[in-house]
């Protein structure tokens, strides 16, 4: 009975772990979800307006990208570094 | 598990037997893509400059004129031509360990295990920091922790903000941008191509045609990955390129 308990324990444990690592990588990618879509929307904004500024509009959104994916990626990490 | 699909360890999707000891298939495509860089740039030497170029000398030209026209014109500026030739290896480097994640046989981007974006990520550091002190002296560490322009007293915020954020999180940045976004693209990549088999070669008859699904989807994120293997080495080099240009020149 003792054994089974632990075990039921341990099983319970591996779930919470496998369900909060999908609970961080979700939650780490609303954030950048929304910031890349509002980047690269203006970016489009910017180059529509002016194409003559597209080059270096399109540097500048990469480098911003960059920044706000890092978010996501850590949380993606994180992630792994959970569910393993 | 959803249809009984067992995800192998992730272990076993990043490592291989050494082919001898201390060395495997990562550090064989590292090896290779050095080697091939530095073949295609000794081919190209060794054309005659004066004619119009052709074959392996218009593929050298038109990487060179990319890393200058697209990395460091827009970032460092005409004085920043100098960086070229680092840039240019980083860049092809790293392009060219992205790239086995979609090829046959190799399957595995050498820059999904850490060592490699890490190694490069700290070059960049100790580079860029070095540039900032041959530039600037030691007022280097003044002006990038007390940014003008800022009143007085936030500068208890400020300065600690700036440490953290130049000197610990850039190379951190640095190395799991490079590292998370391969190592994701190769596991999607073995999640479809596992589904895929695990639905063509299973029992059921009527889940045999649903197979064609991941399929497509496996054939599509093959195509985002080469997407993704240039833009994460563009991403990486005109990173570099902005931090070095950023501590040789504060002002700007």
């Amino acid at each position: 009975m003792e054994a089974l308990a632990l075990l039921a324990q341990e099983a319970d444990k591996a779930a919470a772990a496998a369900s909060s690592a999908g609970f961080a990588y979700g939650l780490a990618a609303i954030g950048p979800g929304i910031g890349i879509g509002y980047l690269v929307g203006k970016s489009v904004e910017a180059m529509a307006r002016q194409p003559e500024a597209a080059g270096m509009v399109r540097t500048t959104m990469f480098l911003g990208i960059a920044f706000t994916e890092a978010l996501a990626l850590i949380g993606f990490v994180v992630f792994i570094l959970i569910g393993l | 598990m959803v249809l009984a699909l067992e995800f192998p360890p992730i272990n076993e999707i990043l490592r291989w037997r050494d082919l001898f000891p201390t060395f495997n298939k990562v550090a064989l495509i590292a090896v290779a893509a050095s080697l091939i860089s530095i073949v295609i740039f000794l081919l190209a030497a060794r054309k005659d400059g004066l004619k119009a170029p052709q074959g392996v000398r218009n593929l050298a030209e038109t990487i060179v004129e990319f890393i200058e026209e697209q990395i460091i014109m827009p970032t460092m500026g005409r004085h920043g031509m100098g960086w070229t030739p680092f840039l240019l290896s980083l860049f092809l480097f790293i392009y060219l360990c992205n790239l086995p994640g979609i090829i046959p046989i190799l399957y595995m981007p050498a820059t999904a295990r850490i060592a490699i974006p890490m190694f490069l990520a700290l070059l960049v550091w100790v580079i860029f920091i070095g540039v900032g002190f041959k530039h600037q002296g030691p007022a280097y560490i003044k002006n990038s922790l007390f940014p003008p322009g800022v009143p007085g007293p936030l500068y208890i915020l400020v300065a600690p903000i700036e440490f953290i954020s130049t000197f610990l999180v850039r190379p951190f940045s640095l190395t799991v941008r490079l590292f998370a976004n391969l190592l994701a693209g190769h596991i999607l990549l073995v999640t479809f191509s596992l589904l895929t088999e695990e639905l063509v070669q299973g029992d059921s008859l009527v889940l045999k045609p649903v197979g064609i699904l991941p399929f497509f989807m496996l054939m599509f994120i093959t195509a985002f990955e080469v997407l993704v293997g240039f833009l994460q080495a563009y991403i990486f080099t005109i990173l570099a390129a902005v931090y070095i240009g950023g501590a040789a020149h504060p002002e700007h």
